[in-house]
């Protein structure tokens, strides 16, 4: 069967239900068997502005937003506006007819699909519910177009609106729905390719909930936040899953009590965890280091944002990458790693609390908005639920120890034995200020050189332990290619795709992608580095952030770069178009241009 | 600092309080009649040493972990509140008591202290209260007074000074006192009563600077304090009236005291099962299935 893809996306306000209509859409699909993965581009308000989503629909596993849009849904008059020009040709735009005044929308390429929602709405009496029914009714419309089954969505409105709303609104909704569906079939042609349906029935679900639920898998019993886009989401999840799954979660004062909550709840013997952005991160940067001192496994998630300051809270960037390097004063072992796909931070967040409990340091997780905001289907027996959990060398009992209990005895491995408080047999007390084996402060000793040197050298002999537990990048695609695209974090999902276009159209491109980010292992990493061919940096910033790190750590220095810092996630064509133009050479820097205002 | 947890025989005394470090404070520092009563109020409560934590956050005062046998947080400026709000909710069945000075826990910590305040944490807080920045050899701190000349205030400062217990009062606290450090036998009572109270315990301490201060010290205060008497705690606006009383005379004692408000813990469902350190980590099949079923 050939492969299925098709893109919708809906155009409106804030308010109209966008995100509902998205959802009911998503996880129809996902009834369906079929795979999604959506984009929001929102602005920083609750009612007013503008909202366009877009929804990417594939008989295949998919994780970016495409590049072409084949149908719109405009829910109000300015989307209408906006949007028109955004449609493939041969695509299709619906709309509410009573949104057009004078003059209807003019592209004679496309499928106009006008609705008549006064007319099929006008048996709804009250007036809120009619309005808040329209985008059912379009949703109906685009069913109808791509092949899919009306019962479906009927299922799916009484499970969402019969408990929470009645048996009125789901009659509303079911009307509109139907006039919508039945409308569409008398009057409009249906795409050429349609909606199959296929095994098994998918899961749905956001990208910072996924990474909740793998934080709740690796055993964190402990989850507390600043309310911050586009982090929030992980609270949100938190909170509605507290009870059921015992872990406390609170909401603090500001992201420093936060993150020092969280290292007070894990020197306690919690797995604890936070998340936030760029501003808020930047407030728990003193007390990374203080986690790395005392050290205490802590994890804290980073949902990039455009920067710098407050900077674009509802936009994408992969800005942070030197904030969490640099955050916190003095040297101090720690693990960075980036999600390269929504499902892959579900995996990441045991993972990294395996080593951040083994090496007794701060592990930060950096996600961005699109992997964080974004909706994606999975499915269901793929998520391990019972992933390894392995705390380290943690002492919970009297006489684990022989001897004097000493909390930062010094090892070859740098990783002392933790005893967490209420043990008996193990007082002692953990310092900001640096210290010597059994927690005295060096400073009371007028600091003592020797001391501080061999404390130093012990943590710091963590970092080699890391380093050679975390795998380095593996190439993708073919061996022997003209060029290498370089990428990191979110961007995995856009970049595949990208090389595959530019091989299709006979430039063999293959890919490497970086998942855990510091510490680097050099000789790894060159390695692989030295199979690549003309090699092209990707990423969501201005200064090349990851070149420059990259280039700092292994001397590797890339032929060009591919950067864009608009706000907007990249499309595949975004990444080809500047391959070409770099390797026509007269540039080694692309930034390309988003044809997609909001 | 080493600490070497001696068994104890029979019921703990301050002695098995003592840690083998002795403290590093000026002689004839305050503070060392608040650590000497934190010690007989620790011992006082009957429990090992390894069922108390003391956090901490920087300053003279917030070494004070260091020179106690107990578990012990030395944390960022200001942070104390924070990190022990986190210990606490984690094993709530640990006596968690937070030190520190009026210009850790008013000045940067000033919003952890508010927050601690309103959400009732079970904590004993203890802030020994010099009106000086001392381990930054003497600025002006959140509760200097008008005029005073200080390093950073050579022509006299200017600014108002905050009033701790007031603040305690009218932010939530549940346990609201003022003593002074060489007031011991008050002391210890108001750190026990204060470790017994469920719900978040505030104790600001007159704790005198000998070096920077010392035209302030004890004399100075002995004549000025007084026991507050005939008092009802359990009234909210009458704590507050003689909280906010100015003139020559401070008072010292039980300001307030609510005993019907639940702490934080108390109020937490997650915790019936025990402390949440304690408690099986991860998600169970069945939980793990019933999640994924929300999202079909």
């Amino acid at each position: 069967m050939a492969k299925y893809d098709f893109v919708v996306a809906v155009g409106g306000a804030p308010g109209q239900g966008i995100e509902t209509l998205g959802k009911s859409l998503g996880q129809f699909c996902a009834r369906y068997g079929l795979h999604v993965f959506t984009y929001s581009a929102y602005q920083s308000l609750i009612r007013g502005g503008h909202t366009f989503l877009t929804i990417r629909i594939s008989s295949e596993p998919v994780a970016n937003h495409g590049d072409e849009i084949d149908l719109i849904i405009a829910l109000d008059r300015n989307s209408l506006e906006k949007h028109i020009p955004h449609v493939r040709p041969g695509g299709a735009l619906i709309y509410n007819s009573d949104d057009v005044k004078k003059q209807a929308p003019e592209r004679d390429d496309i499928q106009l699909c006008p609705i008549p929602y006064k007319e099929f709405s006008s048996g709804i009496e009250e007036r809120k519910l009619q309005r808040a029914c329209l985008n059912t009714c379009l949703l109906g419309t685009a069913l109808n177009l791509v092949g899919a089954d009306l019962k479906v969505l009927e299922e799916m409105i009484i499970s969402a609106f019969l408990k929470r709303k009645g048996q009125e609104t789901v009659d509303a909704n079911i009307t509109v729905a139907t006039a919508g569906y039945e409308h569409a079939a008398e009057n409009f042609t249906p795409f050429d390719t349609q909606f199959v349906k296929q095994e098994p029935a998918l899961a749905f679900g956001e990208g910072n909930g996924i990474m909740a639920m793998g934080g709740a898998a690796a055993g964190v019993k402990f989850y507390c936040a600043y309310p911050m886009s586009p982090s929030t989401g992980v609270l949100h999840w938190m909170a509605a899953n507290a009870r059921n799954l015992n872990i406390m979660v609170r909401q603090c004062e500001d992201e420093i009590s936060v993150i020092n909550m969280v290292i007070g709840a894990a020197h306690a013997g919690c797995r604890a965890m936070c998340a936030t952005s760029g501003g808020g991160f930047a407030l728990m940067s003193e007390a990374i280091g203080s986690a790395a001192m005392m050290e205490i496994p802590i994890v804290v998630i980073n949902v990039q944002r455009g920067g710098p300051s407050t900077g674009l809270p509802t936009k994408t960037e992969q800005g942070d990458l030197w904030q969490l390097m640099g955050a916190s004063q003095g040297d101090f072992p720690k693990i960075i790693v980036a999600p390269i796909s929504i499902m892959d931070g579900f995996d990441t967040i045991p993972e990294l609390f395996n080593l951040t409990d083994k090496f007794q340091c701060p592990g930060m997780v950096l996600s961005d908005l699109t992997l964080s905001m974004g909706y994606t289907t999975f499915d269901p027996d793929s998520i391990n639920w019972q992933p390894k959990i392995d705390r380290g060398e943690l002492i919970t009992e009297l006489g684990q120890t022989e001897g004097e209990y000493l909390r930062y005895q010094i090892t070859d491995s740098g990783i002392s034995p933790r005893a967490i408080p209420g043990t008996p047999g193990h007082v002692h007390v953990v310092a900001t200020d640096d210290h010597d084996e059994d927690g005295g402060l060096i400073s009371d000793e007028f600091t003592n050189p020797h001391k501080r040197r061999d404390i130093m050298e012990k943590r710091q002999r963590k970092m080699e332990g890391i380093v050679k537990l975390l795998p380095p990048p593996t190439l993708e695609g073919p061996e022997d290619a003209e060029v290498t695209l370089i990428g990191w974090g979110s961007t995995h999902s856009v970049i595949s795709e990208a090389a595959q276009a530019l091989t299709e159209e006979g430039i063999v491109t293959n890919h490497i992608q970086f998942k855990w980010l510091y510490p680097m292992d050099e000789d790894a990493i060159n390695e692989v580095l030295a199979k690549s061919g003309h090699t092209i940096i990707v990423e969501c910033n201005y200064t090349g952030q990851f070149a420059r790190f990259l280039r700092g750590e292994t001397g590797f220095k890339a032929n060009g770069h591919i950067r864009k810092y608009d706000g907007e996630p990249f499309m595949p064509h975004h990444i080809v178009d500047g391959a070409r133009e770099l390797l026509i050479g007269k540039t080694d820097l692309y930034v390309p241009y988003q044809e997609i205002v909001v | 600092m080493a600490k070497k947890e001696r068994p104890i025989q029979g019921a703990p005394t301050a002695r098995d309080f003592k840690g083998d470090v002795n403290p590093d404070w000026c002689p004839g520092c305050g503070d060392f009649g608040v650590l000497n009563a934190l010690q007989n109020a620790y011992a006082k409560c009957g429990r090992g040493n390894h069922d108390h934590l003391t956090v901490s956050g920087i300053g003279c005062s917030s070494n004070l972990p260091g020179f106690i046998n107990t578990y012990g947080m030395h944390t960022l400026h200001g942070r104390s509140l924070a990190v022990a709000t986190g210990a606490k909710l984690a094993n709530h069945e640990m006596n968690v008591v937070v030190t520190g000075g009026d210009g850790d826990g008013y000045g940067i910590g000033g919003n952890h202290f508010i927050h601690t305040m309103r959400k009732n944490v079970d904590l004993l807080y203890i802030v020994m209260n010099n009106e000086t920045y001392g381990l930054t050899i003497g600025q002006a701190s959140p509760t200097t007074v008008v005029g005073e000349s200080t390093k950073s205030t050579p022509f006299g400062n200017i600014e108002t000074p905050l009033n701790p217990v007031a603040m305690a009062i009218v932010s939530g606290a549940t346990y609201v006192a003022r003593a002074f450090s060489s007031e011991r036998d008050q002391l210890v009572e108001l750190m026990y009563n204060g470790m017994q109270h469920k719900g978040f315990a505030f104790i600001d301490v007159i704790s005198p600077c000998i070096t920077w201060k010392d035209d302030e010290i004890f004399d100075f205060w002995k004549e000025r304090v007084n026991f507050l008497e005939n008092h009802d705690t359990s009234d909210k606006a009458t704590a507050l009236e003689q909280a906010v009383k100015d003139g020559h005379d401070t008072q010292i004692g039980l300001f307030y005291h609510d005993t019907s408000r639940p702490s934080l813990d108390q109020m937490e469902p997650v915790l019936e099962d025990g402390p949440m350190a304690h408690q099986p980590l991860g998600v169970t099949p069945e939980q793990g299935a019933a999640i994924i079923q929300r999202m079909m």
